[in-house]
């Protein structure tokens, strides 16, 4: 061998460590965020924490049910709100869109998905809860649903370019009108893909407590209605989490614990859905 | 079968008075063209790609189009079923008569010219969200019609392209999961399902190796005996083999139409002798 | 052809040059042949005939080759057109050649016998036929170089001629046999050699012909036989 040889082996060694430190790097803060998590959090799971109200200032127990289902109620809200117009406008941009105004489009898009959440609060506050004057969960649905707005959009408009062109050709050249061909060839297509962003989308904001604050604001009971204040795992973890009391310091760790793992539900099951329906081979 | 969709009240029962004479040791002529594009023009945005075609097509015969590079015949082919039109800032001016009825005319629904002369692309586009079966059945299910013995149609539609035998027991896999030869016989099973009277080839075998190659021309030989076949090729082996008339195209005109064997052995204008002997540029 | 541009695949291109200087030579050589026969004819030299014999060897070789070249490049080029009727009709073409060849073999086998022989008053009606036969042979090659379809139906036309000169050597010879006996065994011997000279008129009317199909791409053979009308 060489020493021309022996070097390069060298270079590529180096590089390769540099990389794998790097990676490391990256992955200690996530494992360290898990960890500590469910360290903390884990002791304060139990049943009552899925079935009971909080209890008032001072006395311990009680549950976070109330957040629990309001998150739910909320994000559900966002996916009503957000995604149709998000794919509709998707579908829009990549399919139909004139040059001008879809570029505008997309421009504004791009700016929304910079925008601070808490400026997106504001604005849901402005709009809706000083007309309606009271803090909803329609108000924290459409906050959510603005934030999640610009990157089904940009997903899934992105994700339709992919569609190959032939595929488009072929549907229009067997005589499929084209809204047909675009929702059954072009959308079905790109639909697992779109999912998965969709999923991605719905991680993102089910942990957003900014916005929420001025929407949906807060509420230590069931709720009773859309109309009315709502409670949220990520602004009762605010709330517990910079309170005195020790008992609520632990609800908060078990909040968070639960609110990382119905992230994590959600990536991974976006992840099962990219595989194809119909078998390859 | 479900499919009775007649353009301008054409009726299937003209295809099959002249499915008699076909074939004849006569050689072929153009007396009774099925198609005639007639002073055709193309565009896109300022560029003139066809500038005025004026040719026949005869009914049950296989017609090859040849030509350079950028010489507008892909483009003249796409202008047969108005699949010019559907890439932004495309237009088309002249005639293309169908049956002696103008396409362009404007009471004609492209969607449905479509479906009386369909089109198989240079590379197989198979829907891969489809199994081999719902390709097949593509053309019709997403143009809203419901066959009446689908399975029949799925069957005789694969016989047609000599693709039963390989994919009878593999009906639910994937288009995609094919070889690239079997892919495009495919393609053509679905054109075929929904009963066109003239199939438009857009280099059908560009993609394909030479025994996949074969089998599409000996297709071709089979198809023309049912439809009206125009072929775009880029390989004038190929014209040469399966066509009954070849058209020479050059910088967007028809320099020369003829039947094969004349074109092949004496054409009349130099620019053709040029190009298929290889005398070019 | 020579109007032609040259084919952008080059090697191509050489082939095709390589295939038609071969035709000419063997034309050449042919021609050859038949100059130098007629000369042995016109000075009795047997052993010029003899020497002359040699030379339709080299055509036989020179078609052997000729169509194995027609051969690989048929299977490799696949020629159209232009290409495909200059290839068929080389192919067709040296067969012509190859006869002419031996027909001046035979040519040189009667000068051999008749150089024995006292001469008969003959002699000038045939190398009538022969001038005749050879010039028409020349002007099909000249034809074939040139793509020259004028000269070429030219040389049809005087095929006519070489036949009138053929019927009228007949009688002519029949008056010497009948006057002298003795001279018939020369008398057919001048005979046959008037036949094979007719016949390579014939052949070089083939030429001609192929000559015509191949730049025109139109068929003129058996005009009369069949009243085709293909366009």
């Amino acid at each position: 061998m060489t020493e021309r040889h022996w070097q390069r082996k060298l270079v590529d060694a180096m590089v390769r460590g540099l990389c794998l430190v790097a990676t490391l790097a990256a992955l200690v803060p996530l494992g360290l965020v898990l960890y500590y998590v469910t360290s903390r959090g884990i002791g304060g799971i139990d049943r009552a924490f899925f079935t009971e109200l909080p209890k008032p200032v001072g006395e311990t127990g009680g549950g976070m049910a109330n957040a629990f289902v309001g998150t739910l109620e909320l994000v559900g809200l966002a996916c009503l709100f957000g995604i149709p117009p998000g794919v509709l406008a998707g579908v829009y941009l990549a399919e139909f869109g004139e040059r001008r105004f879809a570029k505008l489009v997309r421009f504004s898009a791009d700016v929304m998905s910079g925008v601070p959440s808490i400026t997106i609060g504001i604005f849901v506050y402005t709009l809706i809860v000083l007309r309606t004057k009271s803090f909803s969960a329609y108000a924290g649905g459409v906050a959510l649903a603005v934030l999640m707005l610009p990157t089904v959009t940009r997903t899934t408009e992105e994700l339709l370019r992919l569609v190959p062109e032939s595929l488009r050709e072929a549907a229009l050249g067997l005589g499929v009108p084209k809204w047909r061909a675009t929702l059954s060839v072009v959308l079905r297509t790109a639909a697992p893909g779109i999912a998965t962003g969709i999923m991605l989308a719905i991680a993102r904001v089910a942990g957003e407590t900014a916005p929420l604050l001025f929407t949906a604001f807060n509420n230590a009971f069931w709720p009773t209605g859309l109309g009315q204040p709502t409670a949220s795992l990520p602004v009762q973890i605010y709330t517990y989490a910079v309170s005195p009391y020790d008992d609520w310091h632990q609800k908060a760790w078990a909040a968070a614990l639960l609110l990382v793992g119905m992230v994590l539900i959600l990536n991974v099951s976006a992840r099962l859905l990219v595989r194809p329906r119909v078998r390859s081979r | 079968m479900t499919q009775s969709v007649s353009l301008l009240g054409a009726t299937t029962s003209a295809r099959d008075s002249t499915r008699s004479s076909a074939r004849t040791s006569a050689p072929p002529t153009t007396d009774q063209p099925k198609m005639r594009a007639e002073a055709l023009k193309a565009y896109f945005g300022a560029t003139e790609v066809l500038k005025g075609v004026t040719l026949p097509v005869a009914s049950h015969t296989v017609t090859a189009i040849i030509g350079p590079s950028g010489c507008g015949k892909s483009t003249f082919i796409r202008c047969l079923n108005r699949m010019h039109e559907v890439v932004a800032g495309a237009r088309v001016a002249g005639k293309v008569l169908l049956d002696h009825q103008d396409i362009y005319a404007p009471d004609v629904d492209p969607v449905r010219v479509r479906r009386r002369v369909g089109m198989v692309f240079q590379k197989p586009n198979p829907f891969p969200t489809m199994t081999i079966r719902e390709n097949v059945l593509s053309g019709l299910v997403l143009n809203g019609l419901r066959p009446k013995d689908p399975g029949e149609l799925v069957e005789r539609a694969l016989r047609q392209v000599a693709l039963w035998d390989e994919v009878k027991d593999v009906l639910n896999r994937s288009g995609t999961s094919l070889s690239g030869g079997q892919q495009q016989r495919l393609c053509i099973a679905r054109s075929l399902a929904l009963e066109p009277e003239v199939l438009l080839m857009d280099e059908p075998c560009s993609a394909l190796d030479p025994i996949a190659t074969a089998r599409v021309e000996e297709l071709i030989h089979e198809l023309r005996e049912r439809y009206t076949i125009v072929i775009v090729t880029h390989n004038m082996q190929q014209a040469a083999r399966v066509a009954d008339f070849t058209a020479f195209f050059y910088l967007g005109e028809l320099v020369e139409h003829d039947r094969t064997d004349v074109i092949f052995t004496r054409p009349s204008e130099k620019k053709t002798e040029d190009y298929i002997t290889g005398r070019f540029g | 052809m020579s109007t032609l541009q040259k084919h952008t695949d080059r090697e191509y291109e050489a082939e095709l040059e390589k295939l038609k200087e071969q035709v000419l030579f063997m034309g050449a050589r042919t021609e050859e042949l038949l100059t130098q026969a007629m000369r042995a004819f016109a000075e009795r030299d047997a052993d010029g005939a003899r020497l002359t014999m040699r030379i339709d060897r080299q055509v036989d070789q020179l078609e052997l080759d000729i169509d194995q070249l027609c051969l690989k490049i048929l299977a490799r080029r696949q020629p159209v057109a232009s290409d495909l009727r200059f290839i068929t009709t080389t192919m067709k073409l040296v067969t012509d050649l190859e006869r002419i060849g031996d027909l001046g073999v035979n040519v040189c086998e009667r000068v051999i016998e008749l150089s024995a022989e006292p001469p008969l008053p003959a002699t000038q009606s045939v190398t009538r036929i022969a001038e005749a036969a050879l010039g028409m042979l020349h002007d099909a090659l000249d034809a074939f170089v040139a793509g020259n379809t004028e000269l070429a139906e030219e040389v049809i036309e005087r095929d006519g001629q070489v036949d009138a000169y053929y019927a009228q050597l007949f009688p002519e010879l029949l008056q010497l046999m009948m006057k002298d006996a003795g001279s018939v065994f020369r008398a057919t011997r001048l005979q046959s050699i008037a036949k094979y000279l007719e016949r390579i008129a014939d052949h070089a009317t083939n030429v001609a012909e192929m000559v015509v199909f191949m730049v025109r791409g139109k068929d003129v053979r058996h005009a009369f036989a069949l009243s085709r009308t293909d366009d």
